[in-house]
């Protein structure tokens, strides 16, 4: 698990163009300023392609924090 | 920018977006755009991955973007925000989702044929509407990718009822009208979508999501296509392929395994490919695209390689053949310089990464492919569209031969110690005279992609030279220039505002293959001239620099005109009595 909180950190660091994005099982689009609904999109595509994964709908809909993310990648991998 | 050019990595591009654009940002740009996006599904991805494309071709652009599918509605209604913007280009990116209606399965011929003229129509509307409001902007036009699913499997395609069969008819009436309209083209998603793999390129959850018409993995490969389009648009293209010889155009090294052991031609695996690859050059030549050789070789090696006889390529289809053993970057110069171009205008193709690597330092902003097995040459040199056409002009098709001539004018220099000898030699005879109908496409055009020998850099559409042409308050010349060697074809453009018996020059351009040939001369002579019969006493010239047009920074000071002033960005305005003035042109014969 904390392997996949290591690369899905550098991950948002990318996307959001930030180096010092710490994430961790709270964190929420709220507590990063640029992660808006556009972003988000960003956000999953770029976390798919780094795991080699493909999210449901279902799943990108009910999704509510990294915790919850970083879970189903776990699951997928 | 490696990262940008085929083939690239979308994933990286996505990810690393802001990263890429805060580099991009640190160049110099050539030019400006305001594109308006008007999307008939999500956009916003679109936009970014775009922009960094057009970043990378140094064209800074800004946009408008429409609400969620308001396509129609910006286009046909009133729009203030859209007006207030007032777009240079407007991409209108529809997909095969915004077809209002399919054919029902039992609807007859005809039904189906108004149904198709309906919807034809309805895009007609936006594009005449667009027109209406802004008369010279250009319009790029998504045709029709084809869907996932096949209802009536393979009738599909040939049955009046198939979704394929309607699309691909739709499409057809498109293709129809950007014959019949000058600024409008056509960004081929059906093209794009195909190549991408269609399987790929629909991805529904992207569409339910976040109502994206594509996989958002393939909006790179969709970005840069329409990048293509706008940099051909802005003048960016490249114009000439240097070509190393060993293991790039043939199989094996000339100078150690000799002729009879290189590969080229059909009689093995490895000689096909290099032979197709000379064959798709070739193409590129009859397109007026020229070629030279840039390659480190005994002269006479190379022209041993070349005279294979299965071979496509034979040492006249060069322009200039460099080989030998300078640095392949200044063999490149070398021959810019002769052919009156500059050597970021080349694509520069070898196998050896160093030598890539080493022309990509020494030459800013050359297109050099990461080229790697034969088989893949000419994919990874057709996707990056470096020469991507607008237009076939009968003048495009002449510009390979027009580059010889200037080769050869440039030996018959080397014969001569008196420049003005050389020029006496060459017998020019230029027309000089207003617009008239039959130039106005060529005249435009060459407003268009003329940046070096450009005063103001000011771009004209066809409408605008018309109206320029029929207005009594401007004066217009336009010159062509011939010599013993051939016909250059239009080459010099002036519009000159006129206003209390002023006259002000908005537009002085030279095509760079007639530099120091006194045609900037003969042009002015006849100006001065042309004002002179007018009884306007005075003209002003303005210089506007740009990352290119330095070398016309003394144009006006070197013609007698006083400088008046200047600004902080150094644009200055230049001022001289007409009778001041004294004839300098003293080779060309004017007509």
């Amino acid at each position: 698990m904390e392997e996949i909180y290591k690369r899905v950190n550098k991950v948002f660091c990318e996307v959001f163009d930030d180096d010092t994005i710490v994430v961790c099982e709270n964190t929420t689009s709220s507590d990063i300023e640029d992660w808006d609904s556009l972003e988000h999109i960003n956000l999953i595509v770029a976390i798919e392609n780094e795991f080699g994964i493909k999210f449901g709908m279902n799943e990108v809909t009910s999704m509510k924090n990294v915790g919850e993310m970083v879970n189903l990648i776990n699951e997928k991998i | 920018m490696k990262e940008l050019m085929y083939p690239f990595d979308s994933s990286y591009i996505l990810k690393n977006k802001k990263k890429i654009r805060k580099e991009l940002e640190l160049q110099s740009f050539i030019t400006e755009k305001k594109i308006a996006v008007l999307g008939g599904s999500t956009t916003s991805e679109i936009i970014k991955i775009l922009e960094l494309f057009l970043l990378n071709y140094r064209i800074k652009p800004s946009f408008y973007e429409s609400e969620y599918n308001q396509y129609y509605e910006d286009a046909v209604f009133a729009n203030e925000e859209l007006t207030n913007f007032s777009p240079e280009i407007v991409y209108i990116h529809t997909s095969f989702r915004n077809i209002t209606i399919f054919p029902q399965p039992n609807a007859s011929a005809e039904d189906v044929d108004k149904l198709l003229d309906l919807e034809y129509k309805k895009f007609q509307m936006i594009w005449e509407k667009l027109y209406e409001k802004f008369p010279n902007v250009i319009i790029i036009q998504n045709n029709f990718e084809m869907p996932i699913y096949r209802l009536l499997g393979n009738l599909e395609a040939s049955d009046i009822h198939g979704k394929i069969n309607y699309l691909t008819r739709l499409n057809m009436r498109f293709y129809e009208y950007a014959r019949n309209n000058k600024n409008f083209y056509i960004n081929d998603l059906n093209y794009v979508s195909s190549e991408y793999g269609l399987d790929r390129w629909h991805n529904f959850s992207a569409y339910y999501l976040y109502k994206y018409a594509m996989d958002v993995n393939a909006i790179p490969a969709l970005a840069f296509n329409i990048a293509k389009i706008i940099k051909a648009i802005c003048a960016q293209n490249k114009k000439v392929f240097a070509l190393d010889l060993d293991n790039t155009l043939w199989g094996g090294i000339i100078g150690d395994d000799g002729i009879e052991n290189i590969q080229i031609g059909k009689e093995t695996a490895v000689g096909e490919g290099y032979f197709e690859f000379q064959k798709y050059l070739k193409e590129h030549q009859s397109l007026g695209i020229p070629l030279i050789i840039a390659s480190k070789n005994e002269h006479e090696n190379a022209l041993l390689g070349l005279s294979h006889p299965s071979g496509a390529l034979q040492k006249d289809d060069f322009i200039s053949i460099k080989a030998n053993w300078n640095p392949k970057n200044i063999n490149i110069v070398c021959a810019a310089n002769e052919m009156g171009l500059t050597p970021d205008s080349f694509v520069f193709v070898d196998d050896n990464p160093m030598e890539r690597d080493i022309v990509r330092k020494n030459i800013d902003y050359i297109a050099v492919p990461e080229i790697t097995d034969i088989e893949n040459y000419i994919k990874i040199i057709d996707r990056n569209g470096f020469f991507e056409f607008l237009s076939l002009s009968s003048e495009d098709l002449k510009r390979d031969k027009m580059y010889k001539e200037n080769v050869q004018r440039n030996e018959l220099l080397a014969k001569y110690d008196n420049y003005k000898d050389y020029l006496k030699e060459l017998k020019m005879v230029a027309n000089i005279r207003p617009f008239d109908e039959i130039a106005y496409n060529r005249l435009s055009q060459l407003s268009n992609k003329s940046n070096q020998f450009n005063l103001t850099t000011k771009r004209y559409t066809v409408s605008e030279i018309e109206s320029i042409a029929k207005n009594q308050n401007y004066i217009t010349l336009y010159g062509d220039l011939s010599d013993i060697f051939g016909d250059n074809g239009i080459v010099s453009v002036v519009i000159g505002a006129i206003k209390n018996y002023e006259l002000h020059i908005d537009l002085w351009i030279m095509s760079c293959r007639v530099l120091k040939r006194e045609m900037e001369n003969a042009m002015m002579d006849k100006l001065v001239e042309t004002c002179q019969k007018r009884n306007l006493k005075r003209i002003y010239g303005y210089y506007y620099p740009t990352p290119k047009n330095k070398m016309v920074k003394d144009f006006y000071s070197e013609f007698g005109f006083e400088k008046i002033s200047e600004d902080q960005d150094e644009n200055s305005i230049w001022l001289m009595p007409c009778d001041k003035y004294k004839k300098t042109n003293t080779v060309i014969e004017v007509k």
